[in-house]
């Protein structure tokens, strides 16, 4: 299971990829895809909607679950990923390359952890 | 005193006793005393004959009509032998909703029939396995059609009262706005439609034919409600699918419609079947159960429950609709009478409806009952005779027939199928016409 | 096998319909432009078409159908010939009523005997299944307490033990759903519902005996609890099955209840419906109930509008034909039978379980009801057979899984109910595959993944199902 140095991480599972100070792109680690198993369904928000950290903003579903993602930033979304609407099997197969949403004008975000820290938090809980 | 136990009391006894009781009562000790029902104040159980006299006296206080020229949301259609025979086989009477696919391949092929059936007859992209019933398959669309900031649902009133009566208590449920679309004419006003809907709007129901059996332009009702970024969704008589413009050609988001007219009886209304067709869209906001084609593990064709995730068992309070059961019976007997009669069959039905109820209209015409609207229509068609509405149905009772629906002490809705012969319909009118001279 | 749309040919189809008697009338309206591609088969191929269907398909009589829950109880056979007959079926909705004096009486008796049952004053045939019994139930909550201008009430408590559907219909009235965790025992924990309730309380939904298998001994304490705060309480009688003719709703405190005639009253589940859910409530209630009730009027009966009903939440008066299928269940059981068939549901899972509970570890201990739980999560994790594993090895023996993975509350979760009728040679027949099964996982689990072997299809891929859903045939 790998985590990229460059990423950061919330205790949800989703990845933050800064792309600079206010914007960012967000998606799912690659232990929470594992742990989902696969995937058949995303829903997303819609351009323009606020999304706040710590709640939810779109779900994945499995064939028999649907788990919430959590937005780990407030800010407004500015992209979504349309290709996983089609291809939800991305998240399984490349969950680094396949980012959901794009926010933008982030005033807020949780606080969170780098791989290492990350990899730590997960082990722990799993203990 | 039947009660379908196959244990004898000595057999219980020793059941009791080998799980370490000495009793029934000592089996439910963990009911408290201070709940416990004495003895049920109902009848002693009966044998199987003395039932069924019971139940053969009760149907036989119904007067049955040999000649119905009623419908009004439930018709009276020929349903071939077949049909019967089918869906009064053991295993799809007596199954359970096919959650193991391995040992419910049958129950779940015949659903996918039946949806490509729907889908075929009504042109829309994909169909849910049926609903209870047309009234609460409208309902359920409105709610599919419901976003976070369109929230209001229009509903022209040219639809049949009931399945109105259903979409508003649904929408008082759940809190949604119900605007009424007035009639001009029989037939839904357009220009009342343009002018009510704005951006609030989540969607439009309309229903074709009409409850007074009148054909709206509903593509025109359409365009104008998906001009306003709204939704349509199209109630429509499967029968009149055959021949009439579809939902697919008109644009519609959402079709629903009553089934019963594929092969159920009257049944003293139910049980029916409601059945959903949406666009591509709108699919993954179907309510219900859903059968899908996969292979298994060796490859082969096979059929499973699928899109799940949109249900109530998995999605729980997140879901849109908290619907589990559907009629699968009903949807087999829909499909099993889709595939009897066919394309040819189907297009026979729709066009010996339209022929029998414009031969009906001009008979009851002649006797004196004038049609009220001069519009084009399906199968059902309004007259007018002031005052006369139960002195008519009457005098037609006294002759075994069941007449049109008494929709005031003036105005009666009139029905005409395949079943209804030329003979009939000229005795109605001699009747007619002896009540009105 | 072949679809009905791949057998047959153009040409093919079945002689039905007379040729037209009067003139034949073209619309001058917009036509449909494609025909719509339907078979085109003789009966003959038709036929064999579905009766090789039927041949895919384990019904009740096909062998044991534990499925938890479901109540699969063998569906009498009189119950079919009573609905068949012509003075029910071949009656219009619509027909006047002096015409349909055996349809009312026959929704009048139903409903008198089914409120006996439950201690209910009034009730409702309307409903056409369970959750669209507990959705008109809320209905009546609802229009309670809007009654009375007390629209604070926004929040209904479910255990978290409950099915989907309770939640789900609570959010289809806008409530909010406040799920309150149960105790070690599997019942409610008391001090959880106290902090739960409170005057933004519109209700609470329970089943008793609950999801999984008990009997709520607290049930007094839980409903009045509820009622102080000014909540009303729903009886999900998904469980009647258990206690029926022993204890009833209106007896534990409850005002709502809804009932499956399609499990606790014998009538056939038809693949998935249709069922029938009636409602019934205390006679405060009463004046809500949608749809039209059956009256005595003129020596006869009438349709009536409750005073303030909620409206309808079906088109005319639910699925008659499954009110007489049970109704006529009810005469032949009778006063005695009813008990007597609650009695046995319950000693024959008892039987099972304490047959099964030295080697499938039990969800909780102690006397169960009508079903009950078993947990594989030791097999899960030590050997690596899940409950699904176990459910489809069933499948090899003809026998119909129990319900899997339900409670959420119990990981690996398999829920049986043999029901009461089912014989001691079966039940001795089944708990011998159990024991067969669990020696199998333990030589050569392999053979537990690899099931069903036997079956029409082995385990169908849902991922692909899902994934890119094909929910209709086309030709290419």
């Amino acid at each position: 299971m790998k985590h990229p140095e460059n990423l950061v991480y919330s205790r949800s599972h989703e990845w933050v990829k800064f792309i600079d100070e206010t914007t960012a792109l967000i998606g799912i680690t690659d232990y929470a895809q594992d742990a989902l198993g696969d995937l058949v369904f995303v829903n997303l928000p819609e351009v323009g909607d606020e999304v706040t950290s710590g709640e939810p903003f779109g779900d994945v579903e499995s064939v028999k679950a649907v788990s919430d993602i959590f937005s780990p930033v407030t800010g407004t979304v500015a992209q979504i990923n349309e290709d996983l609407l089609d291809a939800p099997e991305n998240l399984n197969e490349d969950p680094y390359g396949a980012w959901m949403i794009r926010v933008e004008h982030i005033t807020d975000k949780e606080e969170l952890l780098d791989a290492a820290a990350y990899i730590a938090f997960y082990e722990s809980e799993e203990e | 005193m039947g009660s379908f136990l196959p244990n004898t009391a000595q057999e219980q006894q020793e059941m009791l006793e080998a799980i370490g009781f000495h009793s029934f009562e000592e089996l439910f000790s963990q009911i408290p005393q201070q709940v416990r029902l004495g003895e049920l104040n109902l009848p002693a159980g009966l044998s199987e004959m003395q039932a069924l006299e019971r139940m053969e006296e009760l149907a036989q206080k119904n007067r049955q009509f040999r000649h119905i020229f009623r419908g009004a949301g439930a018709y009276d259609h020929y349903i071939p032998s077949v049909v019967g025979s089918v869906i009064g086989k053991e295993q799809f009477v007596t199954a359970y909703t096919p959650y193991q696919a391995e040992i419910s391949q049958g129950i779940l092929q015949s659903i996918f029939e039946y949806q490509t059936m729907i889908c075929e007859l009504t042109q829309m992209a994909a169909s849910n396995a049926s609903v209870y019933d047309g009234a609460t398959a409208a309902a359920e669309a409105v709610a599919m059609c419901r976003e976070r900031k369109r929230r209001t649902a229009y509903v022209s009133e040219t639809a049949h009262p009931e399945v109105i009566k259903v979409i508003k208590t649904y929408c008082y449920a759940s809190n949604t706005e119900v605007v009424m679309i007035r009639q001009k004419d029989g037939v839904t006003d357009m220009d009342a439609l343009r002018e009510a809907l704005d951006e609030e709007s989540a969607c439009f129901y309309m229903q074709q034919p009409n409850f007074y059996g009148n054909i709206e332009d509903a593509s025109g009702l359409a365009e104008i409600t998906h001009g306003a970024g709204a939704k349509f969704i199209m109630g429509c008589n499967p029968i009149a699918l055959a021949i009439l413009q579809t939902p697919g050609e008109c644009g519609a988001d959402v079709a629903v419609g009553e089934g019963q007219p594929l092969g159920l009886p009257l049944a003293f209304g139910g049980p029916y079947l409601g059945f959903m067709a949406a666009s591509e869209k709108m699919v993954r906001r179907l309510p219900g159960r859903i059968v899908g084609e996969t292979k298994d593990q060796e490859g082969n064709r096979a059929f499973v429950l699928t899109l799940q995730a949109r249900e109530q068992h998995i999605r729980r309070e997140k879901a849109s609709s908290n619907i589990c059961s559907n009629q699968a019976l009903c949807a087999l007997a829909a499909g099993v009478y889709m595939a009897a009669m066919g394309e040819a069959g189907m297009t026979q039905a729709a066009r010996l409806c339209v022929s029998k109820a414009h031969y009906l209209q001009q008979v009851l015409s002649e006797a004196g009952l004038s049609p009220k609207y001069d519009r084009p229509f399906f199968h059902e068609f309004v007259t007018v005779a002031r005052g006369k509405t139960a002195d008519i149905l009457q005098a037609l009772e006294e002759k075994g027939i069941l007449g049109g629906y008494p929709l005031n002490g003036d105005e009666i809705l009139w029905c005409a199928t395949e079943k209804n012969t030329k003979e009939t319909m000229d005795l109605v009118a001699s009747v007619v016409k002896e009540v009105c001279s | 096998m072949k679809l009905i749309f791949e057998r047959g040919k153009k040409g093919q189809g079945c002689t039905l319909l007379p040729p037209c008697d009067v003139p034949e009338v073209e619309l001058p309206v917009p036509m449909r432009g494609k025909k719509p591609k339907l078979p085109h088969v003789s009966e003959n191929e038709l036929s064999r078409h579905y009766t090789e269907l039927a041949k895919q398909v384990h019904g009740v009589n096909d062998g044991f159908y534990p499925l938890g829950s479901c109540t699969m109880k063998y569906n009498p056979k009189v119950n079919e010939r009573a609905a068949a007959l012509s003075g029910f079926t071949g009656i219009h909705p619509l027909q006047p009523e002096h015409t349909v004096q055996g349809c009312l009486e026959v929704l009048r008796e139903a409903s008198q005997m089914l409120c006996e049952i439950t201690g209910m004053d009034r009730m409702t045939m309307q409903p056409a299944a369970g959750a669209h019994g507990e959705f008109t139930g809320l209905l009546l909550i609802k229009a309670y307490h809007d009654s009375r201008n007390d629209t604070a009430r926004t929040k209904i408590i479910v255990p978290d033990s409950a099915h989907g559907t309770n939640p789900a219909s609570a959010a289809m009235l806008g409530y909010d759903v406040v799920s309150i965790p149960s105790g070690p025992d599997g019942c409610v924990d008391i001090g959880k519902l106290k902090e739960a309730v409170g005057s933004d309380t519109a209700g609470l939904m329970l089943t008793n005996p609950n999801t999984v298998g008990l009997f709520d001994k607290n049930i007094l304490e839980i409903t009045s609890i509820v009622h102080e705060a000014g909540g009303l309480t729903y009886y999900d009688g998904a469980n009647l099955n258990a206690v029926m003719g022993l204890v009833r709703p209106g007896d534990m405190g409850f005002d709502v209840v809804h009932l499956n005639l399609h499990k606790t009253f014998s009538t056939p589940h038809g693949g998935g419906g249709p069922g029938s859910g009636p409602v019934g409530c205390k006679a405060f209630l009463a004046e809500f109930l949608p749809g039209l009730l059956p009256v005595p009027a003129d020596g006869g009966l009438c349709m009536e509008a409750p005073e303030h009903s909620v409206g309808s939440v079906k088109a005319f008066y639910g699925n008659f034909l499954v009110v007489v299928r049970a109704m006529t269940y009810i005469l032949m059981l009778g006063r005695e039978g009813i008990p007597a068939a609650a009695k046995n549901a319950v000693l024959n899972a008892n039987y099972m379980m304490q047959k099964l509970k030295d080697i499938y570890p039990m969800a909780y201990d102690g006397t169960c009801m009508h079903e009950f739980v078993m947990s594989l999560e030791k097999m899960k994790h030590e050997i690596g057979v899940s409950a699904m594993d176990v459910a489809k090895s069933l499948l090899d023996y003809g026998i119909h899984p129990p319900t899997m993975y339900f409670p959420l509350i119990v990981h690996e979760a398999l829920m049986v109910e043999p029901t009461e009728t089912e014989s001691r040679e079966t039940l001795d027949e089944v708990i011998a595959v159990f024991r067969e099964i669990y020696e199998t996982a333990g030589k050569d689990p392999r053979i537990l993944h690899e099931a069903p072997v036997k079956t029409y299809i082995r385990r169908p891929d849902e991922v692909r199902a899902a994934r890119k859903a094909v929910l209709r045939w086309s030709e290419d």
